[in-house]
């Protein structure tokens, strides 16, 4: 028996009797769910404690004011991200009516990640809701805490009719993917995006695939190591590391490479104290599985910083690591942990070079204070977002499209690209139905003299007489 | 293949493609070999589709023009960065949005507008910056040939290569990576396309078809929906992803469309539509067939001749049809015209909503809460389609001071500062503008104190 069929069906239906059209309709489940956000904070940080060890603080700037942020925006947009878009017209359309309708596609599927949970279900949420889709939300069954608390209390904040959230593991996915969907949006690895992707090939089902890679951290000689090591280490370990467009790996020079260490200690001094264990801002590592995983990942090079662990409560300390070569399995799989190796290169070309023969990242970080450095680096690279002399701080612009490059994703969201990318852009030409005169031209038969007219006025484009 | 496309590669890692300069004089190459080219173009398109020369200039070889010309004209303001809307926390940063190309790009183009639905996604992926691999159908194969000689006398030859075959060397092409496919065909075709890209995780854009439904209301001109619609039916022989496949409308309707359709069909093609020159033919004997194939046990209206040895199928109208029969299975993509009787608006909608979405939608009706859809490409969605969109964000290395706030340990009064920079929005009474002033001098002071 499919589990699914029956929800699958409801939402269906629900979508076709034209339900989530009216503004209103989306309006009000914006609204609820501000109000979930608002209502159940406490729930959601206790949860996303529970999951990740996430501090109150990690909670409410990384999850839940970015959530809120998203829906504020979505309620206050609304009016003018749905109205019709007028385009320019050619001579032969002039007195119509040229238009691009933002439509929903149907019935969107959701599918999240565990690393932050409540982010990113629900942002992608706002912009399906806001479109006017139906939703079925799958969360990640590893953040259980956070699953809970989406799949027992959110549907009580939105029509139920038009927003489901179905449960399960890897085999219930599948399941699920058999189904139609009108859209599909994944977050994870690209190791499963491949298969989200060719599940939807079968029903031509256009995707969104936000996912990962090893993002490379260039830091050029001329710079302040202090400042470069405070801002590459809090973006590398906030959520313990475990952040898509975290700084993966760093390239430096050797010189680059010793001012860097001390300044690194430095920072992670300052920011979990001398016993990073006992602060309440590191966070654990999500399971049992990753933590092994990265313990076997604090072999590679030689540790110069950190490099504790305890399997008791998945504890990995803030590590440096040196002396890594490019075929150690820290250097092959995104880290997605407290983990930093540093690579030396001898110059810029080299780390173009070196980033350039591996897969597009999610992000891109170049520091230095020559602005002619960050530029060269941006110009000569490729990935899904890129930032000079900081870390992931693009996340809370919402007028930045976030999304991957290649293997890194493909498709965008936040603030207005999520409307965007949960709708269909219908490109309508509304033809007067009279004024026959003016259009008899484009029939044939074609003599000479129409021939001449016709090639005459379609050889105006974007025309804007009137 | 792999060497072909490897060269390809090489050739967009040295970076030409990327200067908008480069890329403006391609475009205007490829221009000139339109302009310079036409007859040797317009020959090979009307032997493929026995189309009259006047009809592919028309249809096919103006549109490219108008898009290179717009291309060359806007060219320069797509290729910027876009700057985008800051926080107060980036408030003294960089951010914008840089349109960057993706690298290759394969295109494979379709047989029924096999100049148009080849270079035009062309025309955008050159615009964007990107190397490309131009895959023309086989089917049309005197324009498929034309290109692959012409293509490499005007453009740079490895970073534009045509690669001509059939579903053998396509199926061979399929297997390399590619930065982006930009596909034009059947849906069938469509899903092996896009599984192909899903093993490189290759963003696709699939241009595919269906059968796009036209309702005429009871309430309209129907003399006018009837000239419109058969201009729209008729033209290239049916051959169009976006013709009204079939006709939704009363029964009562059915006798009069059917006449004033036959007496356009005379006055466009003449008594004889077999002699028109602006009359064209299927584009091969397996479609041909096809086509044939759905005539059977329906009740033709008028048309109906056909000529095997020239594939020449007449304009036909088809009444009283039955939705489960084969004409109503398939997209027709011939000159075969299906009304299916429904009793109003509302049945009709209802009989477009239980089939898969349509490429395009045609309502004939006075009455405005009826609407009409017709597929417009816009030429800057080539070149965003062709682009990846990245965002860039640009801090200054001083000014650590200012950025205490976000760095751990954290405290409350942390949170609410945060609360306050992310969030806060300013509307624009004169006291926000006040206060905002006041926020701007004591950011100023921040700054100024920041430089010990």
């Amino acid at each position: 028996m499919d589990p699914f069929s029956d929800t699958l069906q409801r939402l269906r239906e629900a979508f076709r009797s034209g339900r989530t059209r009216p503004a209103e309709f989306r309006a009000a489940q914006l609204k609820g769910l501000g109000r979930f956000l608002q209502d159940h904070k406490k729930l959601l940080q206790e949860a996303l404690a529970q999951d990740l060890r996430k501090s109150f603080f990690e909670s409410d700037l990384s999850e839940l004011i970015v959530c809120q942020n998203e829906v504020n925006l979505a309620l206050k947009s609304l009016h003018t991200w749905t109205k019709d878009e007028p385009v320019a017209k050619n001579l032969m359309t002039q007195l119509d009516s040229a238009f691009i309708r933002k439509e929903p596609f149907g019935l969107a599927l959701i599918i999240s990640p565990w690393n932050y949970p409540v982010n990113l279900s629900l942002v992608p949420l706002v912009g399906a809701l806001a479109a006017g889709n139906c939703v079925v939300l799958k969360p990640s069954e590893i953040s259980q805490g956070t699953e809970k608390v989406l799949a027992e209390v959110l549907p009580l904040y939105l029509d139920q009719s038009c927003f489901a959230v179905v449960l399960g593991g890897p085999e219930e996915t599948q399941q699920l993917l058999k189904h139609k969907f009108d859209y599909i949006f994944f977050t994870g690895s690209p190791r499963v995006g491949k298969i989200i992707m060719a599940a939807a090939t079968e029903h031509l089902t256009p995707i969104t695939l936000e996912l990962g890679g090893k993002n490379p951290c260039y830091v050029d000689d001329n710079c302040d190591p202090q400042t470069v090591a405070n801002r590459v280490v809090l973006f590398r370990c906030y959520n313990t590391g475990q952040t898509c467009v975290a700084p993966d790996y760093v390239l430096c020079s050797p010189e680059m490479q010793e001012r860097l260490l001390p300044a690194m200690q430095s920072a992670i001094t300052r920011f979990y104290g001398d016993d990073p264990r006992s602060s309440p801002n590191l966070g654990r590592i999500i399971n049992e599985k990753h933590f092994q995983r990265l313990q076997g990942l604090l072999g590679c090079g030689r540790v110069a910083i950190g490099g504790q662990s305890d399997e008791r409560d998945r504890y990995i300390a803030p590590t440096v690591l040196v002396n890594v070569q490019q075929t150690e399995p820290v250097m092959q799989e995104e880290i997605f942990g407290p983990i930093l190796p540093i690579l030396s290169v001898r110059s810029l070309d080299e780390a173009i070079d070196f980033i350039n023969c591996r897969e597009k990242p999610l992000a891109l970080y170049a520091f230095s204070t020559s602005n002619q450095v960050v530029k060269q680096v941006l110009a000569r690279t490729s990935s899904g977002n890129f930032s000079g002399n900081d870390g992931f701080m693009f996340m809370t612009l919402s007028s930045l499209p976030f999304g991957g490059v290649g293997n890194s994703g493909m498709g965008k969201y936040h603030g207005k690209f999520s409307f965007d990318t949960f709708s269909h852009h219908r490109a309508c030409l509304l033809a007067h139905s009279g004024l026959e005169k003016l259009k008899e031209i484009r029939y044939p038969p074609y003599t000479t003299r129409r021939k001449q007219l016709i090639t005459w006025a379609l050889s105006f484009q974007n025309c804007t007489l009137l | 293949m792999e060497h072909e496309v490897q060269r390809v590669r090489n050739a967009f890692l040295s970076g030409r493609s990327r200067p908008l300069r480069f890329r403006l004089q391609q475009l205007e190459a490829l221009r000139r070999m339109v302009l310079e080219r036409e007859k040797d173009i317009l020959a090979a398109i009307a032997s493929d589709l026995c189309k009259s020369e006047f009809n592919a200039y028309s249809q096919e070889v103006v549109t490219i023009l108008g898009e290179i010309d717009l291309v060359l004209e806007k060219l320069p303001e797509w290729v910027t960065a876009e700057p985008a809307k800051k926080n107060l926390l980036t408030m003294l940063d960089e951010a914008y949005v840089q349109p960057e190309p993706l690298g290759v790009v394969l295109i494979i183009g379709a047989w029924n507008y096999p100049l148009v639905l080849t270079i035009q996604p062309l025309i955008g992926a050159i615009a964007a910056g990107n190397a490309v691999i131009l895959k023309p159908s086989e089917l049309s194969e005197n324009t498929a040939k034309i290109l692959a000689k012409l293509l490499p006398q005007y453009l740079d030859q490895d970073l534009y290569v045509v690669v001509n075959g059939g579903v053998e060397e396509t199926t061979e092409l399929l297997k390399q990576r590619f930065d982006y496919i930009l596909y034009t065909g059947s849906t069938a075709v469509g899903k092996i396309v896009m599984t192909a890209a899903a093993k490189h995780l290759t963003p696709v854009t699939l241009e595919l078809g269906g059968k796009s439904p036209c309702y005429i209301d009871k309430d309209c001109d129907l003399d006018i929906a009837c000239r419109r619609i058969t201009w729209g039916k008729y033209l290239n022989c049916g051959q169009t992803c976006i013709a009204p496949d079939y006709v939704l409308c009363e029964p009562s309707l059915q006798n009069q469309i059917v006449q004033k359709i036959k007496e356009t069909v005379k006055e466009f093609y003449g008594e004889n539509v077999k002699e028109s020159p602006d009359y064209e033919r299927i584009i091969n004997l397996r479609h041909f067939k096809r086509i044939l194939s759905l005539l059977e046990g329906q009740k033709i209206a008028f048309g109906g001749e056909t000529d095997e040895a020239t594939r020449y199928i007449a304009p036909t109208v088809l009444t009283d049809v039955d939705p489960e029969t084969k004409v109503m299975q398939e997209e027709i993509f011939g000159p075969i015209l299906p009304i299916v009787p429904v009793k109003n608006a509302d049945e009709a909608i209802k009989f477009i909503n239980e089939r898969e979405k349509p490429l395009a939608i045609y309502v004939f009706s006075h009455n405005n809460k009826v609407r009409v859809g017709w597929e417009l490409t816009t030429e800057k969605y080539s070149f965003d389609t062709f682009s990846h969109q990245r965002p860039c964000l640009l801090k200054s290395l001083k000014r650590e001071g200012a950025n205490k706030l976000r760095y751990p340990p954290n405290s409350q009064s942390k949170v609410d500062w945060t609360k306050f920079f992310l969030l806060k929005r300013f509307s624009k009474g004169k006291f926000s503008l006040l206060f905002l002033a006041f926020l701007g001098i004591v950011a100023a002071l921040l700054v100024k104190a920041g430089y010990y």
